[in-house]
């Protein structure tokens, strides 16, 4: 009987299936839902980016970075910055956001990549800070006060309400998307083995030959990257930014951190079971004040306690259920 | 001239402040290599309890340190005996967002009991009181301040140094098993750290909030400045600690006198410059 190496599995190859049938549902609901469903979709997606791209930089590469607002910010601002100091159209200053912001991370790299573990942490939480405070000191960038999307650029964008509504809509479907398939494309090459190899033991990894400094710097630029693309969709949606807003520990990386803990670290399906879990409770609390975010917090102390791999972990441990086939197994 | 050097002197007094903050994190990286995220929200914390034993008793807002320093010990001791000492085994991970976690929990639950006004503790007259030497002032608060982190350092030193308490410590944060070989109950011995980390996080609260006005989002920036001073002094070094809340202040001090947005911006700066130039800090002394 010969055995050969696969990686997809039939409730893989199903799930594929199903997702190219759940984006079709999703990218047409402009035709059946209103606008307000549409701005929650959207904000889904992009979370669900985010969630994703912090997923790989701490879940995968071990850098447990509390400073993801860094790159969203800047995202945003260099948005902002191109449109209306050089006249970029908006989406094509969308795309050059990202590797700006990964231009800006590599030097930041060389500071906090000094710092282990939980300085790590704090260390790149602080240059987000600084970035923030030095923002606020530029007048060309609206100082404390912030920016706006002036009309004539919005309407670049589209000429109407509506179309820009559904253009934003679209560019959100595509951004997670696009995250998702980098992700997954990253994992499967030969990068993937050497971080998911990072991820399960740094040293043993080290010993076999993995270059873990390089793969971490590239895993940290290529994420600051992408989330800077993420945070200049944003603000293009938002059509406001100050240094407040955009860099925001609580709003783009506690939040983000909460899904991928609560949904299971270090697997692709993860986020997305947290931002589910992280949506349903915020819909459901919302008008209880902040007692959505204590339970959140009791939830990811909980699930760091008794089952580190989150609820993913749990199915996968009940049922071996793998939806991304990016491991291999032996089929016959 | 003088206008410098009075301004470097209220920095490095307001450093007394930072290093008290730092000490706490700097204890339990030091014996438990675990870095608190929750730091900053439990000094804030602190400073609620005082206000909320003020507005129960009518106490002098300094002497509410009697109540606080043992609520925050007991709070100490709990936290570390049946929370965080399950997350040491499992890597990286766990502790942190483990502390991540009750430093969001103590965040909104304070918003929650609170809500988002800002509170200030009072004093008297120590609060505008000040010594003239020469051309310079010195504050008393801020002297006072300075006194407290001095001695609580001095204390630690002696604790760490002197006392059988302090071996087990030292010996335990050289080697866990071994240490646990020789007869320490390592998690009694972790609780004990926490709940002297948290002594010094009650006094630094309570003085905190006497000197600056707190709401429950204050915590965070609090972290901040406590863990740019211990990377500032150098990991594991008390009195590198003290030196380290010392620069950072003079750095805010400078940097506010230049222009008040560029405070702590200064303050980060002087870090970032420490780091890229030496980034074991300026007073070393162990590793990690």
């Amino acid at each position: 009987m010969a055995l050969k190496v696969e990686r997809s599995t039939p409730e893989s190859r199903g799930f594929a299936v199903f997702l190219v049938l759940a984006l079709a549902a999703l990218a047409a609901l402009p035709y059946y839902a209103g606008p307000g469903a549409m701005r929650l979709v959207a904000e889904m997606a992009y979370y669900l980016a985010l969630a994703q791209l912090w997923n790989l930089l701490a879940g995968y590469a071990g850098l447990v970075s509390v400073g993801q607002q860094a790159f969203v910010g800047l995202g945003g601002y260099s948005l902002y910055y191109l449109t209306s100091e050089f006249n970029v159209h908006p989406l094509v200053a969308l795309m050059l956001a990202g590797p700006i912001a990964a231009a800006i991370s590599l030097p930041m790299a060389f500071a906090v990549f000094r710092l282990r573990g939980a300085y790590f942490a704090v260390g790149t939480w602080v240059l987000a800070e600084i970035f923030a405070l030095a923002i606020s000191l530029v007048e060309r960038l609206g100082a404390g006060s912030g920016m706006s999307l002036t009309p004539a650029i919005v309407r670049q964008i589209a000429p109407d309400r509506a179309g820009r509504e559904l253009a934003v809509y679209w560019i959100a479907l595509a951004i997670v998307v696009i995250v998702f398939a980098a992700a997954y494309l990253l994992l499967r090459s030969r990068h993937g083995l050497a971080l998911t190899a990072i991820r399960d033991s740094e040293p043993a990894s080290e010993s076999l030959g993995v270059d873990t400094f390089r793969t971490k710097l590239m895993v940290y630029v290529v994420t600051a990257g992408c989330t800077g693309c993420v945070g200049a969709f944003i603000f293009l949606q938002k059509l406001r930014i100050s240094p407040e807003a955009g860099f925001s520990v609580n709003d783009w990386t506690v939040v983000v951190i909460f899904m991928v803990v609560i949904g299971g670290i270090g697997t692709l399906e993860g986020p997305i079971v947290g931002m589910l879990v992280y949506f349903g409770l915020r819909e459901t609390l919302a008008q209880y004040g902040t007692w959505y975010l204590i339970l959140l917090g009791m939830a990811a102390v909980a699930i760091m306690l008794l089952a580190q791999d989150g609820l993913w972990g749990l199915v996968v441990r009940r049922f071996n259920l793998h939806l991304f086939p990016v491991r291999r197994h032996l089929a016959r | 001239m003088t206008d410098w050097l009075n301004i470097l002197i209220q920095g490095a007094l307001l450093g007394g402040l930072y290093a008290l903050f730092a000490v706490g994190l700097s204890l339990s990286f030091g014996i438990m290599r675990l870095v608190n995220i929750a730091h900053g929200d439990l000094i804030v914390l602190a400073a609620y309890v005082a206000l909320v034993v003020i507005n129960a008793t009518g106490l002098y807002s300094i002497a509410t340190l009697l109540v606080v320093v043992p609520a925050m010990f007991a709070l100490g001791y709990a936290l570390q005996r049946w929370l965080l000492n399950y997350t040491l085994s499992g890597g990286l991970l766990p502790p942190l967002l483990v502390s991540f976690g009750i430093s969001v929990i103590i965040e909104n639950l304070l918003l929650q009991i609170f809500g988002a006004s800002t509170y200030r503790l009072q004093a008297g007259a120590i609060e505008t009181q000040s010594f003239a030497l020469g051309g310079i002032y010195i504050g008393a608060y801020p002297l006072l301040v300075f006194a407290t982190a001095f001695a609580a350092i001095a204390a630690l030193q002696v604790l760490f140094y002197r006392t059988g308490l302090g071996r087990a410590f030292r010996a335990t944060s050289d080697d866990a098993d071994t240490a646990e070989l020789m007869g320490i109950d390592n998690r009694h011995l972790y609780a004990v750290a926490m709940a002297i980390a948290m002594i010094f996080t009650a006094v630094a609260g309570v003085l905190m909030a006497i000197r600056e006005t707190f709401d429950p989002a204050a915590g965070p920036i609090r972290l901040i400045f406590a863990f740019e001073a211990v990377i500032i002094g150098g990991l594991g070094s008390l009195w590198g600690t003290l030196l380290g809340g010392m620069v950072l202040g003079v750095a805010q001090a400078v940097g506010g006198a230049l222009s008040p947005t560029w405070e702590i911006l200064a303050g980060h700066l002087a870090f970032l410059v420490v780091l890229l130039l030496r980034p074991s800090g300026l007073f070393p002394h162990t590793r990690d």
